[in-house]
């Protein structure tokens, strides 16, 4: 059943606002009205998508709130309709990017104000804003589109929003192109779409209309569809093999890392793999390529991030392999754990993003671990915060990340990956171990600061430190929407989203070795952690120093950036410079371009030379001329 | 009576000869002439027609062509005079400007 709710339109209304409004007066009005238009509409935006959820909350299961717009695309049979829709799946998304991106938008308010660029800074925001809820409230899957490459251009334009800097420029660049190859994929799923449905003589990409003729697709084109899906869900989402761009990306400033590197557009392809779970679950070998994807993914990320000494890196690559905890979730089948994983990694990543901002700020500007150390006194919001969200993304009961993973885990587990459960366990050490380490090698032990920082150390203003606690709280509190089963409400945001998602039939039955696996792994990895930087400080380089092989090859990442440069960069590069570029761009091209306007010239050179200027030369060709229609009709007209 | 054609081969020569003064000699002036030689061959083909058919039409198309050539002849006769003033030439090789 689906309630007409016209006020949907209001939650793109209010970004859109902003975006004219930072766009073109935001600078001449200076940055105190900025600094309450930038985060205001989008509190308006949550005020509205508060109202559109609670007015779903009180429909029946599997309604949903619709606001037709207006029609788009008229192409005979084809159309495609300018409409929005929230559903469970989407509802509870539009909570996620409008809740979570207004603390965000308030706490960039603190980090920007030094910034001349505050103006800028926030149209991209809000544009980003406007495109994140396109692509989530898109009643089909064009206008999905749309907003998927909006939130990629924003990317790019807020990861080089530092533009002046050349490297930061290129890390922009280089996620836009990463994420082109995977929107390709999306492009090609989409004709693939058309073109099968088409053949049916249904003319359609409205996810309902799509969802009630599931049965037209065979089990090729699904799969094959699936395959290109999920191809521009690892580029978006930042999965193996186009991963490669969102640790780059850590360049822009903190606020856009945790918003959309973190809580909101890297989580867009788990959505849409949700949101066409119908079609997944068509294609049974795809939804296990997605779930091995995403455990390799995990544990691959998870091992980088052990030795990064870069803060935002180490949460970067952490930030990876939680999306891969994603992945394993709607891969196995569970949709509902995948989501709930977005929204509780939307809290705590968000949040740690934030905690990291806030202590680059306070040292200003260093972000290298070796540097800091014994921060706890001294920031004491940031540091209570920050432990929070690293329990939470450690799975630490009751933190919430604890029953997002623990679902997502026990849904791999029944739906026969064992395989990838133990990765997925083996993940969770990881995890805690690099947080804690993490947190070990800022907060505790002596200080590393530069002696020239040191007295600048300070704790960050209230707009920046309210937005730490109210996330904080919601780190906490955040996963008991949905309990183990029988525990007061017990399941109650999977059975919320089952009617929009679909359910998941376990095949082997969890036990208790199974589901207490991975919060045994945590808790070793915190201890270890705790072992090796706050009881033995030099344990970790003595470490390092017996293990350099292993060591040196996490720290550059497996070497993936320069195997890349060398198998794909290097080679394209080749391949467009001499093929493309000189042969067929300057040669057939250009040759062909200017080969006509030569042509032209150099006959028009041997032909001037019949001008001579000499008026008794055109006499006698006029002469001849004259002879020549004489004799015309002479001969050949009157025929004799 | 003088036969039509002998009228009639007689203008044709007489444009024959305009024709190839034209085309051949390089003097203006006498390319000028040979332009004469020409109207004045049509005038004659126009007014033997005419006598043949007994109409008018003929002898006033003549008038035409002589006020008109003379008028021509004017013009053409004061660009002569300047082109030589100026260039101190009637040659017409001389006089190629309008090229390439």
């Amino acid at each position: 059943m689906t309630v007409q709710f016209p006020a949907l339109a209001l939650i793109l209304l209010f970004p859109l606002i902003g975006v004219v409004f930072n766009m073109f007066f935001g600078f001449r009005s200076g940055r105190g009205v900025v600094n309450v238009v930038g985060p205001g509409v989008m509190f308006a935006a949550f005020a509205v998508a508060t109202w559109a959820f609670f007015t779903l909350l009180k429909l029946p299961p599997g309604s949903a709130l619709g606001a037709p717009l207006w029609g788009w695309i008229e192409g005979g049979p084809f159309h495609v309709e300018f409409g929005l829709r929230v559903d469970a799946l989407s509802g509870v998304m539009v909570m996620i990017v409008t809740g979570v991106g207004s603390l965000i938008f308030l706490y960039s308010v603190g980090y920007m104000a030094e910034d001349e660029d505050f103006a800028r800074f926030f149209t991209y925001m809000n544009l980003f804003a406007l495109s994140m809820l396109i692509l989530i409230l898109a009643d089909n899957l064009l206008m999905m589109f749309v907003g998927w490459e909006g939130v990629g251009l924003c990317s790019y334009l807020l990861i080089a929003f530092w533009y002046t800097n050349p490297q930061f420029a290129y890390n922009g660049r280089k996620a836009f192109v990463v994420n082109r190859i995977g929107d390709a994929g999306f492009l090609l799923a989409m004709f693939t779409t058309v073109a099968t449905l088409g053949a049916h003589g249904v003319w359609t990409l409205n996810f309902v209309e799509l969802h009630n003729n599931a049965a037209l697709f065979g089990g090729a084109a699904a799969t094959a569809i699936c395959v290109l899906m999920f191809i521009g869900a690892t580029g978006k989402s930042a999965q193996i093999p186009l991963y490669v761009w969102l640790p780059d990306a850590m360049v822009g400033p903190t606020p856009v890392s945790a918003l959309i590197h973190a809580a909101t557009m890297v989580t867009a392809g788990v959505y849409m793999i949700a949101r066409l779970g119908f079609l997944f679950t068509m294609a049974p070998s795809v939804l296990d390529l997605v779930a091995t994807v995403g455990a390799v993914t995990a544990l691959f990320a998870a091992t980088i991030a052990l030795v990064q000494p870069d803060i935002k890196k180490v949460l970067a690559y952490s930030t990876i392999s939680q999306l891969g905890y994603m992945f394993l979730g709607v891969g196995s089948g569970a949709y509902a754990s995948g989501i709930f994983h977005v929204m509780t990694h939307a809290f705590f990543k968000g949040l740690l993003f934030l905690c990291a901002g806030a202590v680059i700020h306070a040292l200003g500007g260093e972000q290298d671990m070796n540097k800091m150390g014994g921060l706890r006194r001294k920031l004491p919001i940031t540091f209570a915060t920050m432990f929070i969200a690293t329990l939470a993304i450690a799975a630490i009961p009751p933190f919430s990340g604890y029953f997002s993973k623990d679902l997502i885990l026990e849904a791999a587990y029944e739906s026969g990956h064992t395989w990838l459960w133990i990765l997925g366990v083996i993940t969770a050490g990881l995890t805690s171990f690099y947080m804690f380490r993490l947190i070990f090698m800022t907060f505790f032990g002596d200080s590393r600061v530069d002696s020239e920082k040191e007295h600048h150390i300070h704790e960050s203003p209230a707009v920046m430190t309210i937005p730490l606690i109210v996330l904080a709280i919601l780190a906490t509190v955040g996963g008991w929407v949905n309990l183990p089963d029988g525990m007061l409400w017990g399941n109650a945001f999977v059975r919320f989203l089952t009617p929009a998602v679909g359910t998941f039939k376990p095949i082997v039955e969890a036990n208790l070795a199974s589901t207490s696996m991975p919060l045994i792994a945590s808790i070793v990895g915190i201890v270890l952690a705790y072992v090796l930087y706050i009881r033995l400080p030099g344990l970790p380089f003595l470490l390092a120093w017996r293990l350099k092989g292993p060591y040196d090859l996490l720290l550059n990442k497996y070497y993936i950036d320069q195997i890349y440069n060398v198998v794909v960069t290097r080679p394209l590069f080749w391949v467009s410079y001499y093929v493309l570029d000189r042969a067929v761009d300057s040669y057939m091209i250009d040759g062909t371009a200017e080969g006509a306007g030569l042509a032209v010239l150099t006959s028009g050179q041997v032909a001037r030379r019949a001008e001579t200027g000499n008026v008794q030369h055109y006499a006698f060709v006029y002469l001849l001329g004259a002879l020549g229609i004489v004799a015309y009709y002479l001969f050949l007209v009157t025929g004799r | 009576m003088i036969p039509l054609s002998y009228m009639m081969s007689l203008s044709a020569i007489i444009f024959a000869i305009g024709v190839a003064g034209v085309i051949i000699r390089r003097n203006i002036l006498v390319m000028y002439m040979s332009i004469e030689l020409m109207l004045n061959a049509v005038n004659l083909a126009f007014i033997a027609i005419g006598s043949r058919l007994g109409s008018m039409d003929g002898q006033v198309i003549v008038f035409f062509v002589m006020t008109v050539a003379a008028a021509e002849s004017a013009v053409g006769l004061g660009i002569i005079i300047s082109s030589f003033r100026n260039r101190d030439t009637v040659h017409a090789d001389d006089l190629t400007l309008m090229r390439w």
